[in-house]
């Protein structure tokens, strides 16, 4: 059997509250605790938005990670948008290049526990985050 | 696309009540934003309620437009409250870095309004 996994086009604003939906029945059967639970689905929220708002659209794969005892969650967000040119800039808090509040990338990289962030410049953007239960 | 999903909000004396039940779109935020302001000049009223108990996640977008919604309300000379925030979005917000600029909140409704009559009473009109 194939680990459970979910594959979300994003390329509307319903799409980013469906990413939620998802990624909240993942969690729940990851048995992340409440908390958990909302943090990472905050963290994908602002992710999805990102891939929509940034990326032009994209998709999102979600899927259940089994190792040893513990279970997570992850979530990678793929776009072929322009790409971030400063990566370090773009993890600033606070610095934005459009109409947020610059608290997407860099707030959902503290509510995760592992967080990868791949881009190029004219190819498109890639974030990955994983939660784990505890 | 879905219809955009319009709040209802109720009026009790002169405080305005929004309380939100489903998990909200961007555009559904925008749409309450702009309903607020209009029932705000339409009524007088001198305080906004949202209550966000059944609400499982405020992200950076949903948290700016309480804030937005409270500095328009500002502007009708409105006060704004939220009231329910769960433990959990409490936590998540904090670690978000997430701060709510001129929105007050409260722990439930009755807090919420006592909150509202106070600060009615402290600038009388």
């Amino acid at each position: 059997m194939s680990a459970p996994r979910e594959d979300i086009p994003i390329g509307a604003d319903e799409d980013v509250v469906r990413v939620r939906q998802i990624v909240r029945s993942f969690a729940q059967r990851a048995k992340l605790s409440l908390v958990d639970q909302t943090k990472l689905v905050t963290a994908t929220s602002e992710l999805a938005r990102n891939t929509l708002t940034y990326g032009g659209g994209g998709t999102a794969v979600v899927e259940l990670l089994g190792e040893g005892r513990r279970q997570g969650v992850r979530a990678s967000f793929q776009d072929e948008g322009p790409g971030i040119p400063d990566l370090t800039l773009a993890l600033t808090d606070g610095w934005t290049s459009g109409r947020g509040m610059g608290l997407g990338l860099s707030g959902a990289r503290r509510l995760v526990d592992e967080f990868d962030l791949d881009s190029e410049v004219g190819r498109g953007t890639t974030v990955t985050v994983v939660k784990w239960s505890r | 696309m879905s219809a955009v999903e319009r709040i209802p909000i109720l009026k009790i004396g002169d405080v305005l009540l929004a309380s939100i039940q489903v998990d909200l779109q961007d555009r559904d935020v925008l749409a309450l934003q702009e309903d607020l302001a209009e029932k705000i000049t339409a009524t007088g009223a001198h305080g906004v309620v949202l209550d966000i108990s059944a609400v499982d996640i405020v992200d950076s977008f949903i948290g700016r437009m309480f804030a937005t919604i409270a500095s328009t309300s500002r502007l009708f000379d409105a006060h704004t409250v939220v009231v329910g925030m769960r433990p959990a979005v409490a936590i998540t917000l904090v670690e978000l870095g997430l701060t709510l600029g001129e929105v007050r909140t409260a722990l439930d409704l009755e807090k919420g309004l006592a909150i509202l009559a106070e600060l009615g009473e402290r600038a009388p009109r």
